[in-house]
This record gives C-alpha cells, structure tokens and sequence, in this order.
C-alpha cells in the first residue's frame, strides 16, 4: 500500500469516530400542525429528539411506543463500529492489502446487516399495530421509509442519515476506492 | 322672510369646516399583517373596570389574550381554583375584582426591558406584576394608608421602585373613623414606594411617605440626569371633601409634587423612618408549584414628608393636572393640567437652582411651594383644551392628549411650538408612544385611548365597544391607519418591540419541575383518596383521556378535589376540565401544570366531565363520571383509569 493510501485509511478510519459523538441517522415527521416538524434521531447507543411526541401522536394508530431498551443494537453498534475501527487502524498500520479487502468485506457486511435490521424494525412499527386505536384505515399500514420521503396519513415521513452517518458514509467510500485503487490502478503502473 | 333665509344662508355658510380626519392612502397596507405574520409591537392595555389587561399587537390592532390580573375569570378558572384563590386576598378579605388603569413595563438603564409588566388596582389599593415569558399574574400587593391608588404603579429607571399614592387621600390607616369634615387636618396622601427585587421581581413596600391630604393623579419618575426624582401630579389642593366637581376647582394652579426618593431612601436607611403597625396582604404566584401564597404583613415604615427638609417640594401647576411626563433626556417635565388650556413644561436644572436659592412662594402643611415662573421653561400655546397625557418620539416631538378638544396634538419640545394635531373619536384620554415614557421611543406610532366610541363602530345596544386608534407618526403629519375595539377601558397602554419579548417566552411548564402537591406526574399517579368526606382526585390529562375517568363511591355531604395535572410536553396543547353542575369554574390548565377545582356536589345523581379544550382527534372521547351516591350509603370508593381501560 502507497504511504498516501494508508494516510487516506488511516484519516477514513478516525472520521468514523465522529459517529459516536454525533446521530447516525433521523427520521423526520412533518405535517399541517407541525410545520416545524418533529425530528427523532438514531444515535449508536439512543434516541434523542421528540420522542415523547411522536409516541403522543403514534397511539391513535396504534403504534408501539418507542423506547432505548426495546433495541438490543444499542448494546452491540458500539461494539461493532468499535471493532471495525480499530481493524481499520490495525489495516492501516500493517498495509496489507488482503487485509484492507477483509475490512471492506467486513464493513460492506455490517452495513447490510444493519439495514437489514432497521428496515424488519420499520416494518414492525408500521405493521405491527394495537388492534384497539381509535384510528385504523383499512389496508394502511404506517411503515416510515428507509430513505427518503414518504406519506403517511397526515404526516410527511422522512428517513435520512444524520452527521455520524455521513461520517461512516464518506469513510467507508473512500476506504473502498483505496481498496479498488490498490487492487487495480496501481498494480498496472 | 326673504331676508331670514339670506342671512341665515350666510352663516350657514360661514360655519368654519371641521379638520377633517387624516386618512392616509395607503392606511389599509400599513396596518395589513400577512396571515402567519407577526405584529411588530405588543401593545398592553389596561382594562380599566374589567380588572385585566388586554394584549394586542401592532400595528394590526389584533387582540392576542386577555391576561386575568384582578378579576375572576371563569374561563381559565383564575381566582376560582384553589392554587390561584390566593391571589385576590387582601385585608379586606377576598376581593375578586379591581379597577385597573396603568400599564407600567420594568425598565433596565430607562429602556422598556420586557421583564414584567405592572398594573394597578385603583379600589383596592394594589400593584400587580405580570411575568412576561408566561403572561400570568405573579405578584400582588396591596398598598396600606391608600385610598385609590390612581398615580400608580409608574418605576424608576432600573425599576428599583414602582409608585403607587392616593387619588382618594385618607386618614392613616386605624385612626380613620373622624368626621370628614376634618379632611384638612387628618387626610393624607402616600406617596408609596414599593422596591422591586431585581432578580426575582418580588415587590414589598419600602416605604411610605405621608403627605398633605390632595388628589393624587399621576406619576413618572425622572430620567438621567432627574434620575433620583419622582414626580406626582395632584389636584383638589382646596382639600375639599364634597362636591369636588364645583369645589376642587377652584384654585388657578394645583401642585406637581417633586420627590427626592434617593434621599427618602437614604432616611429610611439611617432610621429616620417610623414603623408603624399596618395590615395589607402580599400575594406570590410560583410557576413551579402553580400555587399562590398569602402573607399577612403588619407593618410599615413611613416618612412624613413635612419634618424632612429637601425631601419633597410643590411645583404650582395649572389647573388639576393630570399626566406627569418626563421627557427621554430627563431635563423636562410636561404637566397637563386637565381644565386649562396651555401645557406648561418645566426644567428640572431650573427647579434644582429654585430649590437652590429658595425661590419659595409659600409652604403648604410644611413643605415648600417653589415659583412657578423660576421652575417654568415655558409654556406650548395654543394648544387645545383639557390637556391629558403627554409621550414623547425620537425625533424630539412630543404627543398630549386632548381629552376636552377631542385631538392629539403634536409639538415640538425645544421650542414649545404646536406643529402638527389630529382628531380622535372621540375625547381621547391617555395616549402611547411605544416607549414612549422610556428613554428610547419609537417614532413609528401613536395609538389613542378613547373613552367615547359612539356611532364609530356597528351598535352593540347602549353598551358599545371601548376603542383605540392608530396613528402614524413616522411623517411631519400624524395620519390615522386604524380604530380597533380593546375590552373594558383602556385607560393607558404600554407598547414594546415585540423581540424583547418573544425570545423569552415560555411555551409550557416542564412537568419534572411541577412541585404541586396535588400533582400526578405520570399515568401511574392517577388515583383517588379519601379522607373523613375530603375526596383528592389526583387525575392526570393527556391526549385524549382522563385518568380516573369513571369514579363511583363518592357522598353527599363530601368535598371533591380534582388536582388535574396536564402531562403534555408540548406548545399549544392545554386541556380543560368541567364537572356538571359546578357552581364555580370550569379549569384550563397548561401543559405540565397542575389545578385544582373544589366542587361539593348538590344532589345524588351521575355528574360527567370532560375537556374542554378541543385538544385533539379524540377530545370529545376525553370525559369520565363521577357518581354521587346517598350520605349514607356502602358504596365503596372506586376509579377506573382511561388509559389501562384502552390497552
């Protein structure tokens, strides 16, 4: 690995620290009383913002309340992004490029593991609804999307990464076209 | 015949035309705020006999709340439910209604600072203090030795003291059964100076100093360099105690009384004040228990005016003054004597080298009267009749009110000339510059407070609606852009740029800080106690139920207590409570804010209640029943939660 290559790395792989102090992802809720919508962010470890009020609104319809405790991921993501950083750190100082393959491997699995998960909990708040609220629409269920926007009833959901998930975004962007560079470019130089 | 009908024709058209009223073009634009727009000043009105104090914004004229101060009001359960009930005591008992004619905002360095905002209650001697981030009442006191406290609740320029004295000068408090025709010797004013705690804004009287026995009016206190100075203006100086329509008139000049509150305070510190035993009732509202407290307190310390030499003095002023206005750079007095026809305005140096070099036309009961022409820096001629009230713009004008003529009239403060004048409809009585009695006024608006509306507004039968008026004075002419109806009689108004005020407003009580005994701070509290026949209904409210919501068990004979406690966190979301049959009030409580209503039902029977705030999509499902059983029955005590109830 280029000494430029391995700053890349090493630089990637401290930018995913951020995500610890900052929320990875939110999800926004907009509707006519609430032009100044209310936010939920999704932290390695909590939830923060109006929660309260989006289980408030949530009960018409039904929906389980939202509590830190239900996720047992907020016991293990900060393992999780704790290990794949000091592996990166550890790829970083070795410059072993089969071994920057296996954390980009690593990386790309626990990303898909993690959507994976965050789409079964999206479906089980939207679908998994008390038979008893005093709202119910035939054939609607109220599964917030997992990027993007979305309506719902009278609310305008939205699902986007939040500052600590763009940080493990970028990093892992780049450490991936590292891993390409190394692998293809620099071979045929 | 012929003849008659030419000169009558003549003098027809002879009769001079009216000024015509002043309507600006572009009127409809300038006071046009876009919906979803804010208004760029609160304007505070007083609401004269309604007791409260009116809240509109401007320049659009739109009433935003009536805040309760000193009447009951049945609507939000003010002064009905059992935290508030303590507000209104006094030592007269429970007085649930007052007069209210004075504005006052609390000032920083004589700049409005968007703290508080006082009023008096002229019946029953009291101040109150309303808290700006949550537009409630927080503190009332009430004044002793008073009798109408009309020159009240006007405050230094750091609001270290608001005023209060009376219009109705009595015998000191406890020695007050003489016959009234000893009013010259045993009446007196008290000329009250109540400190206000920087910090919190708690008021107490300090002290009171005793004066000759007039009609106290008005009041402003000095700016800069008159910054240690209070000013009061008085009438009936004949101290006459019956027909004071024909007898109280009679003198040419009655009195502005200059008060040296820095040197009263410094008596009052080296003991040369007296105590002596008063009763008057202080009332403090705590927005984290959201209850009030009454405390009795039994004494007071006076000065008597006569026996302090450079205390206070009587500036002669013509003829029963009514506003007291201090100009921005505190150099200059404005008096405005109600019955005369000029507006004779005074310089503060002129009066300090008066006192100086003891330009003394006499003594009244002891206290010097200075010279009328050695304190005079002049007088506006030509002015109007019946001057009032007197604000001041940035631009070096100053604004009086004409309550006889029916006009404002606008004139310049340097050279004493009238420049400019515009009619009101109609006898206008105070009028506001926001800011326009600080150190810094706005020279966008002036609004008229009128006290006749007749055939200005569709009737409403022989009561018709009190009214303001809108005038732009960014111009060399004032112009008029709006009448708005205000509720009860805006004696006076106090406007202030809206920002000072809403980067601290509140928008709900944070429910862990709620320390109200009664609270029930989660679904979990909700319950029902009894003890002997006090029934406490801890209930708790929230989109959309009641918990308890259904409770059998209750007696003839017992007294029910429902502490409901909103537990919504959020802006904008109260909830009421109503009982059938309740022969008070209903409640509208705050989110995270506890009330309590006390109701003793009156017949067996099945009583529901509910919200009545529509709060949301299941509000009309928001309701419980309370079922009154015989005295003498075995029905045991029981409630059902809505909540659990649902899951």
């Amino acid at each position: 690995m280029k000494t430029s290559s391995r700053n890349i790395v090493f630089l990637c792989t401290i930018l995913m620290i951020g995500a610890f102090f900052f929320p990875f992802w939110k999800i926004i809720l907009e509707a006519p009383q609430y032009p100044e919508g209310l936010e939920m962010k999704i932290w390695l470890y909590k939830i923060t913002g109006d929660v309260d009020k989006i289980n408030g609104l949530n009960h018409y319809i039904g929906m389980k309340l939202i509590h830190e405790d239900e996720f047992p991921e907020f016991k293990i993501m900060p393992w999780a992004l704790g290990f794949l950083i000091t592996f990166g750190l550890l790829s970083a100082l070795l410059r072993k490029r089969a071994l920057l393959w296996a954390w980009v491997s690593a990386l790309v699995a626990a990303g898909g593991i993690a959507f994976v998960d965050f789409y079964q909990w999206l479906y089980d708040y939207g679908h998994n609804l008390n038979p008893h609220a005093a709202i119910k629409v035939p054939g609607m269920s109220y599964q917030p999307p997992m990027l993007g926007y979305k309506q719902l009833l009278n609310f305008l959901a939205g699902s986007f990464p939040d500052i600590g998930g763009y940080f493990v975004i970028i990093a892992a962007g780049g450490i991936l076209t590292i891993a390409v560079y190394e692998q293809f470019y620099r071979k045929n130089k | 015949m012929v003849l008659f009908a030419i000169v009558a024709g003549t003098f027809t058209s002879c009769k001079p035309k009216k000024v015509g009223s002043l309507m600006a073009g572009d009127a409809a634009q300038k006071v046009y705020v876009a919906p979803g727009k804010f208004d760029e000043f609160y304007l505070f009105t007083s609401g004269g006999f309604s007791g409260q104090l009116g809240v509109y914004g401007l320049p659009s004229g739109r009433l935003l709340k009536n805040i309760p101060v000193f009447s009951q009001d049945p609507t939000t359960g003010w002064g009905y439910t059992e935290e508030s009930k303590p507000m209104f005591n006094t030592s007269h008992g429970f007085v649930p209604w007052d007069d209210a004619h004075h504005p006052e905002l609390s000032k920083t360095n004589g700049e409005d600072d968007g703290r508080w905002i006082f009023i008096n209650g002229n019946n029953t001697p009291r101040i109150a203090r309303i808290d700006l981030t949550s537009f409630r009442t927080v503190d009332i006191i009430e004044i002793p030795n008073a009798g109408g406290n009309h020159a009240s609740p006007f405050c230094t320029e750091n609001t270290e003291y608001v005023v209060g004295n009376s219009r109705f000068s009595v015998p000191l408090d406890g020695k007050d059964d003489v016959p009234v025709s000893t009013f010259k010797e045993n009446f007196k004013g008290a000329a009250t100076f109540i400190k206000v705690d920087p910090e919190s804004g708690k008021m107490s009287v300090a002290f009171q100093i005793v004066v000759p026995g007039f009609n106290y009016d008005l009041a402003h206190a000095g700016k800069g360099v008159s910054h240690d100075w209070m000013f009061f203006t008085c009438y009936n100086t004949e101290q006459a105690h019956n027909l004071l329509e024909v007898n109280a008139s009679q003198n040419d000049k009655d009195f502005v009384m200059a008060v040296n509150w820095k040197k009263a305070e410094e008596l009052v510190a080296q003991g040369k004040g007296k105590k002596i035993p008063a009763r008057y009732m202080h009332n403090m509202y705590d927005e984290k228990s959201h209850s009030a407290t009454s405390t009795e307190e039994k004494e007071v310390t006076i000065i008597m005016a006569e026996d302090m030499p450079g205390l206070v003095y009587y500036i002669p002023c013509p003829k029963s003054p009514h506003g007291c206005d201090v100009s921005p750079d505190g150099k200059y007095m404005v008096a405005s004597g109600k019955l005369a026809a000029t507006i004779p305005v005074f310089a503060f140096d002129k009066m300090l080298k008066a006192i100086d070099s003891k330009a003394f036309e006499g003594k009244v009961s002891g206290i010097p009267v200075l010279k009328y022409d050695e304190v005079l820096a002049g007088e506006v001629p030509q002015t109007g009749l019946g001057p009032l009230h007197t604000e001041f713009d940035d631009k070096g004008f100053a604004y009086t009110s004409f309550f006889v003529s029916s006009e404002i009239v606008k004139w310049d403060l340097e050279k004493r000339v009238v420049v400019d004048r515009a009619p009101t409809y109609y006898s206008i009585g105070h009028l506001c510059v926001p800011g326009g009695d600080s150190r810094k006024p706005s020279g966008k608006y002036v609004v008229a407070l009128n006290k006749i509306t007749k055939d200005r507004y569709l009737p409403t039968g022989p009561e018709l609606t009190q009214s303001a008026q809108l005038f732009d004075i960014s111009g060399e002419k004032m112009t008029l852009l709006l009448d708005f109806p205000t509720i009860g009689e805006p004696h006076y108004a106090q406007a202030i740029a809206a920002d000072k005020i809403v980067k601290n407003s509140r928008k709900f009580f944070k429910i862990e800080e709620n320390v109200n005994p009664f609270a029930a701070k989660s679904e979990a509290e909700a319950k029902v106690v009894r003890k002997g026949n006090r029934v406490d209904v801890y209930m708790i409210a929230i989109r959309s139920h009641l918990n308890p919501d259904n409770i059998e068990g209750i007696k003839m004979g017992d007294e029910v207590y429902f502490h409901v406690t909103n537990l919504e966190q959020d802006w904008d979301v109260p909830h009421g409570f109503a009982v059938k049959g309740a022969n008070n009030a209903e409640l509208l409580i705050m989110p995270g804010e506890t009330q309590t209503l006390k109701w003793i039902p009156n017949r067996v029977g099945m009583f529901p209640f509910y919200c009545t705030d529509f709060c949301s999509a299941l509000h009309q499902e928001m309701q419980g029943y309370a079922r009154v059983s015989p005295a003498n029955s075995a029905i045991p005590l029981t409630f059902s939660g809505g909540a659990t109830a649902a899951e």
